[in-house]
């Protein structure tokens, strides 16, 4: 809303200080602030709502989440595992707020891209010039028969963190000695690519010590993964014959599961678990549909440098619901997207291209306290999406005190992130 | 690990539609592909699938350098009586392998 006033002959007399103040306010009067709303505050949509306050402070930012408290994925797998509680991973908005962030508890129900508004579940509307979606992942239940959120109070994804992880946690401290804990795992994208196998190796670690005749089974929808020859080194080292693996060309794809027997199944078999991992095919959360920002694979296609929406204007989508090419889902990278978004929406608005740029990601698997590598990498747009320029994976000859350095590192990394993003 | 994977159910009634999966390993080097020194990766492939039921054929497949590493295949077929179902692949570099399963018709 541009705003000119005339002055009037009292603001003339009131001296040369008023003055100064009245020439100061008129930019701020002349052109309203640009509207930014972010739907989503995990790693990525916290982030970049930060950073556009740092790079200017006339924003009005809203950041629309629900939840109240953020509950971190990286080291939910210790909490699984029993090596950390939930709490350590959890963080409030209050810093995010006192930053001169407006949060809104509410969930939006819907985008009019057109109309540049947000419907929210309080019924209230929120207009916008520009929109961040950072919505993360949507279990995808339709792509796994016999799998939808009933069945996930039975057989636990625990891949958002928060109650699902306690859940599965509690069904391993349940299990009898020499249950079978299965793990299925899908085909790519999806959050977090190591992460499944982390999971193994920590669940192994809790068995070793507790439940030493129990075993765990992968049905992996994949051949290779990240870090593959790490995790197997360590696997062989750590614990010996508890973890095995089917691979897609071995049969390993789950192709239903029945909550009702805990069985799942397998193009060529069929397994009965005492205690069920599901981790379902996942999409953009389902935001972004609504605001027509995802294509037919169930993800945000986006322009690199930007991170505008290639199918929707004034809107840009970070973090795992969007197409980031070589870039892993992870909240790392989120965040460095979050950053980026936020530069780019900031030179935009100045009418300035943006700058190319430069995401860096941090990937730590911990698979036995003091026990943890790394994969380090540095992408940049190529060709209309991300590429690795520069991938860094610890060796796999290593000795102890490398991981263990690895695993101080993993903490200090966690540290500074939900620091950075919350703190 | 086996090389084949077959899935046909054990039981069916007679007359009744059933799904058989298979799954071979397989690298399927395409022959399109050179090394860093420039030579050409030479062609390996199956060539070809085929399914018996008790001695007859009931499908058939030709292989090409399109297809994916370890290929899958799965079809439809009915059933009459019990039997064996024989599976064989045959691809360049004398590759030969075969994996049989067999289904009782209630």
């Amino acid at each position: 809303m541009a705003v000119t006033r005339h002055p009037t002959r009292r603001d003339v007399v009131r001296g040369a200080a008023a003055v100064a103040a009245a020439a100061l306010a008129r930019p701020a009067l002349a052109q309203a602030a640009p509207r930014i709303a972010v739907i989503g505050g995990g790693f990525g949509g916290a982030a970049c709502a930060r950073a556009l306050r740092r790079l200017d402070a006339r924003l009005q930012i809203t950041l629309i989440e629900p939840n109240k408290t953020f509950t971190a994925c990286p080291f939910s797998n210790e909490v699984i595992a029993g090596l950390r509680e939930l709490s350590a991973q959890q963080f409030t908005y209050d810093k995010v707020a006192a930053d001169g962030i407006t949060v809104a508890a509410q969930a939006a129900t819907k985008v009019d891209a057109q109309a540049r508004t947000i419907a929210l579940s309080d019924g209230a509307t929120l207009s916008y010039d520009r929109l961040v979606l950072a919505p993360g992942i949507d279990m995808h239940f339709d792509a796994l028969p016999g799998y939808d959120e009933a069945a996930a109070e039975k057989m636990p994804h625990a891949w958002k963190a928060g109650v699902q992880t306690l859940l599965l946690r509690k069904q391993l401290e349940a299990m009898d000695d020499g249950g079978l804990v299965v793990i299925a795992v899908p085909a790519a994208p999806l959050r977090c690519p190591p992460a499944p196998y982390e999971r193994a190796s920590l669940i192994a670690h809790y068995l070793k010590a507790k439940k030493p005749k129990s075993k765990i089974l992968v049905l992996d929808a994949k051949d290779n993964y990240s870090q593959q020859k790490l995790f197997e080194k360590a696997w062989a080292e750590l614990y010996p014959g508890m973890i095995e693996r089917i691979a897609l060309s071995q049969g390993g794809r789950v192709t239903s599961v029945d909550p009702a027997t805990s069985e799942i199944v397998t193009d060529f078999g069929n397994y009965t678990a005492a205690v069920a991992n599901v981790i379902p095919p996942q999409r953009a959360g389902r935001i972004a549909e609504i605001a027509g920002a995802a294509d037919h694979t169930g993800w945000c296609p986006i322009d690199p440098v930007s991170f505008a929406s290639r199918l929707v204007p004034n809107i840009h989508v970070i973090g795992d619901a969007a197409i980031a090419g070589g870039i892993p889902k992870s909240a790392s990278a989120a965040a460095a997207q979050g950053r980026a978004c936020a530069a780019a929406i900031v030179s935009s608005l100045a009418g300035q291209a943006a700058e190319t740029p430069r995401l860096d990601g941090a990937c730590y698997n911990t698979v036995a306290p003091g026990y943890a590598f790394s994969l380090k990498g540095v992408y940049q747009p190529k060709e209309d999406q991300y590429a690795e320029a520069e991938v860094t994976t610890s060796p796999v000859d290593a000795p102890r005190e490398v991981r263990q350095r690895e695993a101080d590192q993993a903490l200090a990394w966690f540290k500074t992130i939900t620091g950075d993003t919350f703190g | 690990m086996p090389s084949a994977l077959i899935n046909v159910p054990k039981k069916a009634r007679r007359g009744d539609v059933i799904e058989i999966k298979t799954l071979m390993s397989h690298i399927m080097e395409t022959g399109y592909r050179h090394t860093a020194s420039g030579d050409v990766v030479p062609r390996d492939i199956i060539t070809s699938f085929t399914c018996r039921f008790n001695g007859t054929e009931v499908f058939r497949a030709d292989l090409y350098p399109a297809i994916a590493a370890n290929p899958f295949i799965t079809f439809f077929t009915t059933v009459t009586e019990s039997g064996k179902f024989e599976f064989e692949w045959i691809g360049d570099k004398g590759f030969s392998e075969t994996a049989q399963a067999s289904i009782t018709v209630e």
